[in-house]
């Protein structure tokens, strides 16, 4: 598997997001400059990670949705490659367009950062089929916005399009319908506040997170 | 030209930062306060002296940039 992390300025869990898909999958991981007009060919799978880029200015994700990068992100996409955009990631792929909704601030006003339950809604998407039967799940969370708001029409829609692959079971930043991620209709992009990559080896705390990159494997 | 973007989460989108300087104002005394937002202003010169024109492109720099319409709606003053 050949996989490329896109650094922005102020991402700080891109070493994490590596080493994370390294440890989990053997993958070459390539880290790919936000300034870069191209990617390294071949690739099956783009991270997008947490921090905060552009210093989270005007809205978290905002600048970095418009980074040069981006164009090359979204026509990846566009050909199907994977891309999963943690956090920070989550955020930019809403800013982008390349999933529906938006982060809010949370609700209780306060930065969360700690192990999470989450529900495995669509345990057969190819983010999420290495862990098989299993319908919970457990990762960090590390975030101060990441409730997820649509509108009532938008949210039906991808309630109704089986789009929620993670939900919270114990809602800890006000997320509408305890949405913990989301994948678009084409079922290749997937955005999640909870970290898979600061939750993937059993020092962690939790190995959930390797299972999240192994799926990837079995369409590889 | 001078140009003013003011820029607020929509009616319906919580506010939890309203909220919160909303409690600390009924709290200081102030109990007619309610419904408060906290919205942010982008303040800017911009080159050209139509107006009209004007307000055309920077309604184009808040669809691009300045608003995410999904959760925020926005205002622009030109002087």
């Amino acid at each position: 598997m050949k996989a490329a992390v896109v650094v922005f300025p102020g991402s700080n869990c891109d070493r994490d997001c590596k080493v994370a898909v390294e440890r989990s999958t053997g993958a070459s991981v390539h880290m790919v400059w936000h300034a870069e007009t191209a990617l390294p060919p071949g690739l099956d799978l783009i991270v997008l990670p947490g921090g905060f880029s552009y210093g989270d200015y005007l809205r978290c994700g905002a600048m970095a949705a418009l980074s040069p990068v981006m164009t090359e992100v979204r026509k990846a996409a566009e050909r199907g490659v994977a891309v999963v955009g943690i956090c920070n990631g989550f955020q930019v792929l809403c800013e982008s367009g390349l999933l529906p909704g938006a982060l809010l601030r949370n609700a209780a006003l306060k930065y969360v950062c700690k192990p999470v339950d989450l529900d495995i809604v669509r345990p057969d998407t190819r983010f999420t089929r290495a862990f098989g039967s299993r319908r919970q799940a457990v990762m960090t969370v590390g975030n101060g916005e990441g409730a997820f708001f649509a509108d009532a029409d938008t949210l039906s829609r991808v309630e109704g399009e089986g789009q929620v692959v993670f939900r919270y079971a114990d809602n800890p930043n006000g997320s509408l319908n305890d949405i913990a991620g989301l994948i678009n209709k084409g079922g290749n992009v997937l955005g999640l506040m909870p970290h898979p990559d600061r939750s993937f080896e059993a020092e962690l705390g939790s190995a959930d997170g390797a299972l999240l990159f192994q799926s990837l494997l079995e369409t590889v | 030209m001078r140009v003013r973007v003011h820029v607020f989460l929509k009616p319906g989108v919580l506010d939890v930062q309203g909220k919160a300087v909303e409690n600390a104002l009924q709290g200081l005394g102030w109990s007619g306060v309610s419904d408060v937002r906290v919205g942010k202003t982008v303040e800017f010169d911009l080159a050209g002296s139509d107006p009209a024109a004007a307000e055309g492109e920077v309604r184009r720099m808040c669809e691009t940039l300045l608003a995410n319409t999904v959760i925020e709606g926005y205002r622009i003053e030109v002087a």
